[in-house]
């Protein structure tokens, strides 16, 4: 009892502490290993560079091919097209939450931000479905307006919470001091956001920019919902894609456990996770020399 | 004094949210000077030095009454170009504050603003000169495109204040610009704003009553918003005309 208990309990929450924190590594290196396990046969079978590189994905065919070169086309059209709305409407509204508005608008903007970021992916499909997909159809005169711009139009517009909250944070964390500096050297407000706060901030938004490709990239049901789920590879953002997220989604329910589609799913799953490895880790190597 | 004064300040008050932080002031400031302010902290002599730029305006609820004049010119009037103001009007501040960019960069930042030169070459002309001016270029000269960061804290002062200079103010306001220092650099900044004042007039606030002994032609005591006593250097430190003032000095409170 007493202190003796009291150090005991101290002691055994410290101790707890450790293999909680590392829980999400283990859950990586989990999943990681599980995706290359089970995706391990279809790279087998059908050889790693013809699998990644492969110009048809067939897996129903027969003989069934499965070349996942079109899905990767795919998710990166969607993603970098996302990235193009998302950035600079991101930034934007984080310059002007964090530097322009009246306080009173500020906290209008915020919540409504928030509450963007909260609807359900789905619903954001939906939305693609119903009242993007027809504007540009019409508006672009396309055959569908099921296609990559309009998957990419609503990943951006999903990822613009993620990208401005970031950026917002970044802004705002730029000291005073340099502020004054440049206002003290005659430059007016937009002078200074513009040559000292935003290139202050660069950093922070470096990381909002690789967080909303991170989400634009693994995002699912929007893209299967939106992006209109043609096979080939495609030539253009306008065409109907199938991105390997969707991919994964869509066919995971007819696949036969144990077939090589199935496998081949799973393999596709380990692609984007290298993918997204290798992203955040040029990320962070550009970061840290950005630094210097 | 026979000639103009290049700063008048008339019957000047200052208010933060409408609490009164300087209370009538009237000071002469002579061109091509060096005028210190000294007093205890809260006594607004930081208060008095960010009227004359206007930096204050920064601050919600900031007002002020009474005329400040440069050359002859209120700069509160309505018709003043705030960033025209700072652009003659200079400003070095306490803590060294250089941009996260290169050392060149942070020089032509002013420059680049103003829109003050037309070609690369003029740019890099200005910014030698400046850094020159600023006994800087010997130590930097073949880092101009390191970051300013990499600098020691006196060098990044000095930098500092070559970014002031380099538009070409006609005043340079300095905010205990040595605060923050060793005593090597700050020898050295002292004797940089004496060089300085042969082309710039110069206002400093120090805590520092040695510094403003060492550097400053002319000398004013502030306390509780108010300035107490004005006058050369040499008379406020040897025979101040208030006692208030000799308490101060000679390091009674403070």
């Amino acid at each position: 009892m007493g202190i003796k208990d009291k150090g005991m309990r101290k002691n055994f929450i410290e101790r707890m502490l450790g293999p909680i924190a590392s829980m999400s590594l283990v859950f990586l290196l989990g999943i990681a290993l599980t995706l290359i396990i089970t995706g391990m046969p279809a790279f087998r079978e059908v050889g790693v560079l013809k699998f990644i590189f492969g110009n048809e994905w067939r897996p129903t065919f027969d003989p069934p091919y499965f070349g996942i070169w079109p899905l990767i086309v795919a998710s990166f059209i969607v993603t970098f097209g996302a990235i193009l709305f998302a950035v600079p409407i991101g930034v934007a509204s984080a310059i002007y939450t964090a530097e322009i508005a009246s306080p009173g608008v500020r906290e209008t903007i915020k919540p409504v931000m928030e509450l963007l970021a909260s609807i359900p992916s789905v619903v954001f499909g939906f939305f693609g479905i119903v009242f993007i997909s027809p504007i540009l159809q019409k508006v672009l005169g396309l055959p569908t307006g099921l296609n990559g711009l309009n998957a990419a139009i609503i990943l951006g517009l999903m990822a613009v919470p993620t990208v401005a909250s970031i950026t917002e944070d970044a802004i705002s964390a730029v000291s005073k001091d340099l502020r004054n500096a440049s206002y003290a050297l005659g430059a007016n407000k937009w002078e200074t956001i513009v040559k000292t706060v935003v290139p202050a901030a660069k950093s922070g938004i470096f990381t909002a920019v690789i967080l909303g490709v991170s989400r634009a990239m693994g995002e699912t049901m929007t893209v299967l919902m939106a992006a209109g789920g043609a096979r080939g590879v495609p030539s253009s953002i306008f065409v109907p894609m199938r991105p390997m997220t969707a991919t994964i989604a869509g066919e995971m329910g007819e696949a036969v456990i144990g077939s090589t589609h199935y496998h081949a799913l799973f393999a596709i799953g380990f692609v984007l996770f290298a993918i997204n490895v290798i992203f955040n880790l040029a990320a962070e190597y550009v970061k840290k020399g950005g630094n210097k | 004094m026979s000639e103009e004064p290049k700063i008048t300040v008339r019957n000047f008050n200052a208010y933060y949210s409408g609490k009164m932080a300087l209370k009538d002031v009237n000071i002469d400031i002579p061109e091509n000077k060096i005028m210190a302010m000294i007093g205890p902290s809260g006594c607004g002599k930081s208060t008095f030095l960010r009227s004359l730029n206007r930096m204050n305006d920064l601050i919600e609820g900031f007002t002020v009454t009474g005329g400040m004049m440069i050359d002859g010119k209120n700069i509160y009037d309505k018709d003043v170009d705030v960033t025209k103001l700072r652009r003659n009007v200079g400003m070095v501040f306490q803590k060294p504050n250089p941009f996260p960019k290169t050392i060149f960069e942070n020089i032509a930042y002013g420059l680049k603003i103003n829109k003050l030169c037309k070609s690369r070459d003029e740019l890099s002309g200005k910014v030698e000169e400046s850094l020159k001016e600023a006994g800087l270029w010997e130590e930097v000269k073949d880092e101009l495109n390191k970051s300013a960061f990499a600098l020691s804290g006196g060098q990044q002062q000095r930098l500092c204040i070559a970014r002031a200079m380099v538009v070409r103010p006609e005043i340079i306001l300095m905010d205990e610009p040595t605060a923050s220092l060793d005593p090597i650099s700050t020898a050295k900044i002292e004797e940089l704003i004496q060089e300085l004042k042969k082309s710039y007039t110069i206002v400093i606030v120090t805590h520092n009553m040695q510094q403003a002994a060492r550097v400053a032609d002319r000398t004013a005591f502030f306390m509780l918003g108010e300035m107490v006593e004005y006058s050369d250097t040499s008379v406020m430190f040897t025979k101040p005309e208030k006692k208030i003032t000799e308490e101060y000095i000679t390091g009674r409170f403070g």
